[in-house]
């Protein structure tokens, strides 16, 4: 009989294996168990359990905190695919709540209000796994070292506008790119610029990319959009407010599912995106006051 | 001399690179299928990869893949399917709908909870041997439902890889490992049948 072997290393290759199993994909905010079932017919690889989307918290300011635990099992209770949720940075406690009602990836997410304006959880310590934004590689490989196991661009969530998902995208990998380009005595020179562990430098070196998977998020509203993420090398897509904000939530999240596996085929995006109805309004990136990507480096 | 062989990737969601990483170091060719066009007489497999059975199973559909795989299956195209793949090609999926329904299994989703259930383990494979098993959100097989379907795993009192003809199914993911004896196998079984089909 074959005996099951467990151990926290061993836990993390698991937890970095459930995001390969994620790719491809796309994953949907939804703050009922109604929006999860639509999401999940439609077509979504996981489902992030939150009260209120970002366009909401955005509305309605003040503090943005982890969403109720009853609300979150019961979009659990409501659908077959991976549910995650959001905690605050550096917020160990909602994190553990997290854990314990076994969420399958917990999002240490800069669209809540910060808990630590310095540190952000330490996630080697947890069972679950961790997804975390970033804005660039120092950033991304940070949150690695800490024990995330999946990464996110961060965007500028709850906008519609996807100019800074682009922009974090392109900066992740154009520095990638530069650390494959250098000779093996430079890593540690970049290690130091990057201000990151000089391991995770020189995976980078070797393999041209992250050792976790890295999916792009953040203002992310049709399926041209999202199409465009997996054209700059996003291996998937978080789309928040860019579904439940719009006209025709059911059929703008199957259009979107359906660009993401077919990124390059522009003949059946661009069918996909007829009579989609009204898309989220959207607010410029560049006219908001709050720029939620600025929380947590 | 072997005749060269194509293997087509399904690509649709999920876990197709890593397939992709064992092929390639097994140096044989395949191809993404990710719509109907891809989807030719000349594939002699096809790999269905982990991932989400819900989201592979409505893209099938959407993309007008489902009856044309579904009947490649059943006539023979050899097939190998890992974690959801089992899923979709399941007879009976004992808490969903079943898909594909060609491997007469009863198979039950998320059979060992969330993420906090996902395991490792060492075990044997019938015909391989030792192997390391990594179990993601994974399935378990209930009830073999024809007495042609060979066992090949049993883990923890479940079995988790089954072989039934041209089909080959494991609730566990070879292509997390560096152990490339399962795609191997499964390109042996695809080279048979090719020479088979030659042949006659």
């Amino acid at each position: 009989m074959a005996e099951k072997t467990e151990g926290i290393g061993n836990r993390y290759e698991l937890n970095k294996n459930l995001a390969q199993m994620l790719k491809g994909g796309v994953i949907m905010d939804v703050t009922t168990p109604e929006q999860a079932k639509i999401a999940e017919e439609a077509g979504a690889c996981a489902v992030m359990a939150l009260e209120r989307i970002p366009a909401d918290i955005r509305a309605a300011g003040g503090v943005a905190r982890m969403s109720d635990p009853a609300m979150i099992r019961g979009i659990q209770e409501a659908v077959s695919i991976p549910v995650m949720a959001k905690c605050r940075i550096g917020h160990i406690v909602e994190a553990q709540l997290l854990q314990a009602i076994e969420i399958d990836y917990i999002d240490e997410s800069e669209v809540l209000s910060p808990a630590d304006d310095v540190y952000h959880i330490d996630k080697r310590k947890f069972a679950v796994p961790f997804v975390c934004g970033a804005r660039d590689l120092g950033e991304a490989l940070r949150r690695i070292s800490e024990g995330a196991a999946m990464i996110r661009t961060k965007g500028e969530p709850g906008t519609g506008d996807v100019v800074q998902a682009v922009h974090h995208m392109r900066k992740i990998n154009q520095q990638m790119a530069a650390i494959a380009s250098l000779r093996e005595d430079e890593l540690f020179e970049a290690a130091k610029k990057y201000q990151v562990p000089y391991d995770l430098v020189a995976y980078v070196h070797e393999h041209k990319k992250l050792p976790v998977v890295n999916f792009a998020a953040g203002g992310v509203a049709t399926p041209a959009d999202a199409a465009l993420m997996m054209q700059l090398g996003a291996e998937g897509v978080f789309v928040g407010s860019g579904i439940f904000k719009s006209g025709n939530p059911a059929k703008r999240a199957s259009a979107i599912v359906q660009a993401v596996t077919n990124y390059e085929d522009a003949e059946l995006i661009a069918r996909l995106s007829e009579n989609l109805g009204e898309a989220m309004v959207g607010i410029n990136a560049d006219e908001i006051q709050l720029l939620m990507a600025e929380r947590g480096r | 001399m072997a005749e060269k062989m194509t293997i087509g990737v399904l690509a649709l969601q999920g876990a197709f690179d890593e397939h992709e990483a064992m092929l390639k170091e097994l140096a044989a060719d395949y191809r993404e299928i990710r719509q109907r066009k891809d989807l030719t007489d000349d594939l002699d497999g096809i790999i269905i990869p982990g991932g989400e059975s819900t989201v592979q199973g409505k893209l099938l559909h959407d993309l007008g893949l489902f009856e044309p795989l579904r009947q490649k299956i059943i006539q023979g195209l050899p097939v190998m399917a890992t974690c959801a793949g089992l899923i979709l090609l399941a007879e009976e999926v004992s808490n969903d709908k079943p898909l594909l329904a060609t491997l007469p299994v009863r198979v039950r989703r998320n059979a060992y909870g969330r993420q906090l259930g996902s395991f490792a383990a060492d075990g044997a494979v019938a015909g391989i041997g030792d192997y390391p098993l990594r179990f993601i959100r994974a399935p378990y097989i209930e009830a073999c439902l024809a007495t042609e379907v060979q066992v090949l795993n049993e883990t923890a009192g479940h079995i988790t890889a089954v072989q039934y003809h041209n089909q080959l199914a494991m609730a566990f993911h070879p292509e997390l490992t560096h152990d490339l004896r399962i795609h191997a196998y499964f390109l042996e079984i695809a080279a048979k049948r090719k020479k088979l089909a030659l042949g006659a």
